[in-house]
């Protein structure tokens, strides 16, 4: 479920567009005003703003608020402002410059969204950035994370409920095997988990766990220090339980000293308008405090503001 | 009217016209030749490639050479399709079965190809062009130690970048090389076809259709044939037709030809 919160009586486009555009004008910005807007209105009301605003003014509505904000809070908005599609193409493009931490972001990406929405990203990709997705994991990624990640990117997985169940055992014997022989990049392995549906996927852990006895997540804990195993666990837990994923992100971006504001802000910017509230459920029954607290807590300015109107708080 | 057709039927002992067998079969293999390509031609695209690659999955080996025509001549949008149909057809993806169902490095490159949403852009990077070209050189260079086809380089290549980007490759190999990459091939069947199919889709029509026309092409020929009409959509087969028109004239039939002349008119003109 979202956190995001629209008015029922949204004002019109070139109304929010000239207080927009107010927000900007003379010394200095009204963030609140911007957080009033932006923070209030879903995909498609954004991107008619932004498109309005174009139209009307001859300036990228983005280009205005990398120009006027700063920092943690610009980068939230920003992101927010895209669509999701953009925002995954965005991001991925990000984590395919950096280094191989940024590989969780392109599992999380490929791997939490939906067969449809990746498929969005793709196309937002080839528009924006003129090349394909797959063609920069490809050439930025070598090895053991190459022959993960690009399964994983380029997948368009079936969706539907349909699962064979013997085909659940025998692969479930399969992960098994290889996961006890530490053949962790296996073909096998990657293609169970690159290819498979996810319900498919979920009835083989499943089985995995009544067979064998461990959930899954816990025989790829053999090595802290191996890279790929972590990207491998990560890659089950988006697949299978996506919330105690986004859960754990949120938890270690809070809890880290000094906070993980590119965590924070990514988890709270792609969720807002999915199932941040379902996170934010899970975040308070792990961690006995409300989301929204902790990120009182641990944040401040306008970047707090903005992420609690994503995170559904309500002003008191 | 039996009666007047003697060269269809045969007396026979009991007293009634029989079929001539061998008639007979040629008929049948005749009208089905039709019906192909007329069944083929007015399926929705989508499920016809679904139905294609199912197929060819299921026939095996021989066959894998029709994966690879459907993933590397169809568009990005036509490709996408087809595994929309296919979710929709079979309740599997197609990456799915074809990854548990192939093995080897053969694997590796069919489902790569198969996953593909290829930019289709002017934009190229002439930097990667360049030492991509110089990948294909060594990959081929060394092909005595290890086959071309399992070489991770050019399989990221194939799979990932533009069709665009593809020619400018092959080009540039052109460049390093007396040789070019397809005539270095020969023995990497499969992987030949793909860099045809991807970058001189023309030679791969042109070999086809010569095979299928020729005296002694065999049923899987033929229907190499009758496939390419009922799917490929003008484009890089425009000039192909032109070529074989006369050929067709000769030894194609019937309803059949009639059919692949209109379907290659409408194309071809």
């Amino acid at each position: 479920m979202a956190t995001l919160t629209v008015p029922s009586a949204v004002p019109s486009v070139s109304e929010d567009c000239e207080q927009l555009r107010k927000a900007f004008a003379g010394w200095g910005t009204n963030e609140n005003l911007i957080i009033d807007i932006l923070g209030h209105r879903n995909a498609e009301q954004r991107n008619l703003i932004r498109k309005t605003y174009g139209e009307t003014y001859g300036e990228d509505l983005l280009k205005a608020l990398n120009k006027e904000l700063t920092s943690d809070f610009e980068r939230l908005v920003v992101l927010w402002t895209l669509d999701p599609a953009e925002r995954d193409a965005h991001l991925a493009n990000e984590a395919t410059k950096r280094w191989t931490s940024s590989n969780q972001v392109l599992v999380e990406i490929a791997c939490t969204r939906s067969a449809n929405q990746l498929l969005h990203a793709r196309q937002a990709y080839h528009a924006r950035f003129k090349k394909s997705l797959e063609e920069d994991v490809a050439h930025h990624t070598t090895g053991d994370f190459r022959k993960l990640l690009l399964p994983l990117v380029s997948a368009y997985r079936y969706e539907g409920d349909e699962v064979n169940m013997s085909l659940a055992k025998t692969e479930a014997k399969l992960l098994h095997e290889k996961i006890s022989d530490k053949a962790y990049s296996d073909d096998d392995v990657v293609r169970v988990f690159g290819t498979r549906s996810k319900a498919q996927i979920n009835a083989t852990l499943n089985h995995y766990k009544n067979e064998y006895g461990n959930d899954i997540i816990e025989d790829l804990e053999a090595d802290p220090k191996d890279d790929f195993l972590a990207l491998l666990r990560s890659t089950v837990k988006c697949l299978v339980y996506p919330e105690k994923y986004f859960e754990e992100v949120l938890r270690s971006a809070i809890n880290k000293r000094g906070t993980d504001e590119g965590a924070l802000t990514r988890v709270v910017s792609t969720r807002a308008e999915f199932d941040l509230k379902i996170i934010a459920d899970e975040y308070q029954r792990r961690n006995s405090v409300p989301l929204t607290r902790a990120i009182v807590k641990d944040t401040h300015g306008d970047y707090e503001k903005m992420l609690l109107v994503l995170a559904g708080h309500e002003e008191a | 009217m039996r009666k007047g057709c003697s060269k269809l039927f045969c007396e026979d002992e009991h007293q009634f016209e029989r079929w001539n067998h061998a008639v007979l079969t040629n008929l049948k293999a005749e009208f089905k030749r039709f019906k192909d390509v007329v069944v083929l031609s007015l399926m929705h695209p989508w499920e016809r490639d679904a139905r294609l690659l199912k197929k060819s999955l299921k026939k095996g080996h021989e066959q894998y050479n029709v994966i690879v025509e459907i993933t590397c001549t169809r568009s990005s949008d036509q490709l996408l399709g087809a595994r929309k149909a296919y979710h929709s057809l079979f309740d599997r993806s197609i990456e799915e079965d074809l990854a548990s169902h192939i093995k080897g490095s053969e694997r590796k490159l069919l489902v790569a190809l198969v996953s593909a949403y290829r930019y289709e852009g002017p934009k190229v990077k002439e930097d990667n062009v360049r030492s991509e070209a110089k990948a294909f050189f060594n990959a081929i260079k060394n092909s005595d130690k290890r086959k071309v086809v399992e070489d991770d380089e050019v399989v990221r290549i194939l799979t990932t970048r533009s069709k665009l980007h593809l020619k400018e490759v092959y080009e540039q190999y052109n460049k390093l090389s007396d040789k070019t990459i397809i005539e270095e091939l020969e023995v990497d069947l499969l992987l030949k076809e793909t860099v045809e199919c991807l970058c001189t889709p023309q030679t791969y029509f042109t070999r086809v259709f010569g095979v299928a026309l020729s005296g002694d092409a065999n049923e899987d020929e033929k229907k190499a044939l009758t496939r390419l009409v009922a799917t490929q959509e003008g484009g890089e087969m425009k000039g192909v037709v032109a070529k074989f028109e006369r050929r067709i004239e000769e030894k194609v039939k019937g309803a059949y030809k009639d059919v692949l002349v209109g379907v290659l008119a409408k194309d071809g003109k």
